[in-house]
């Protein structure tokens, strides 16, 4: 085996831990990655993080899902609830020593609930470098509506 | 040891002067790091990072990742939901120098990085061959 021959230096712990040693054993206290830390296999919630913001008549969604394609995706709506679920492949590779083991893989669902009801047959979804963008038009009856005030003569 | 003791000075004050010369969060990707026989395979999940934007560095046993990322949707107010933050990916690692580092190479699909880290001939096994008489 070869691995001790891979330890070379310790972390610099003082600049928020960012040197770390690649070929480490230590599996325990895995640092926590952005947002939702470590994904465990077949996780709920936690994957796909989501970020929503309002543009006007649409809704942007957009969601982090590094190692996907758009064949990988399910993504559902149902009145104004989304729900994105896949599965990240595990590797199955052997003969082969994990040193670290941080990205998460296995079926995921994660669900939102929006503020507005959606115009579900015009919603655009594209994948780019792993971000996942739906672009969703909010429903007629969820747009402001001008009343016109009739003066009585 | 002596030569762990500079490997840490040297990168912390790369890690220093990398601070002070750009402001703004980073943000430590996840990566795994798996051992096959002829090379160290490091992959890291850096979605919504361009390959132009990716600096990838090894030096006196040092291997730095650094990704650039632009903000896509800067206007604060808009936002109704916020599970995460967009911005540079930044992670440093040392490695022994029982690496040839100048056949390292690096792919990037999806928005996973994959960086090939072979090791140097001599430590790697020999397949000895035994034959029948």
């Amino acid at each position: 085996m070869l691995n001790g021959a891979f330890l070379g230096g310790y972390p610099v712990s003082r600049l928020s831990g960012e040197v770390e040693r690649a070929f480490d054993h230590a599996f325990g206290g895995f640092p926590l990655g952005r947002g939702g830390g470590v994904w465990p296999v077949s996780v709920g919630r936690s994957f796909p993080l989501v970020n929503v913001w309002d543009a006007g008549e649409k809704l942007h969604v957009e969601a982090e899902v590094p190692g996907l394609k758009l064949d990988d995706l399910e993504i559902l709506i149902r009145g104004s609830e989304l729900t994105i679920r896949g599965e990240r492949k595990k590797p199955d590779q052997e003969d082969v020593t994990y040193h670290r083991r941080e990205r998460g893989a296995g079926s995921f669902c994660s669900k939102v609930e929006l503020p507005v009801e959606i115009d579900v047959d015009n919603v655009k979804a594209t994948l780019d470098n792993g971000v996942l963008t739906l672009v969703m038009p909010k429903a007629s009856s969820a747009l402001p509506r001008k009343i016109e005030v009739k003066v009585k003569k | 040891m002596n030569t762990e003791t500079a490997v840490e000075k040297r990168a912390e004050g790369e890690v220093t002067q990398h601070e002070a010369m750009r402001g703004g969060p980073r943000y430590r990707p996840s990566v795994d790091i798996v051992e096959f026989p002829g090379e160290l395979r490091v992959m890291a999940d850096v979605p919504g990072a361009n390959p132009e934007s990716i600096d990838i560095n090894f030096e006196k046993g040092v291997l730095t990742i650094h990704a650039k990322v632009e903000p896509r949707h800067s206007q604060e107010s808009d936002y109704l939901l916020r599970e995460y933050a967009v911005g540079d990916y930044y992670r440093v690692f040392t490695v022994s120098e029982n690496i040839d580092a100048r056949r390292i190479s690096a792919e990037y699909a999806d928005g996973v990085l994959t960086l090939h880290v072979p090791k140097s001939e001599e430590v790697q096994p020999r397949k000895i061959e035994l034959r029948e008489n």
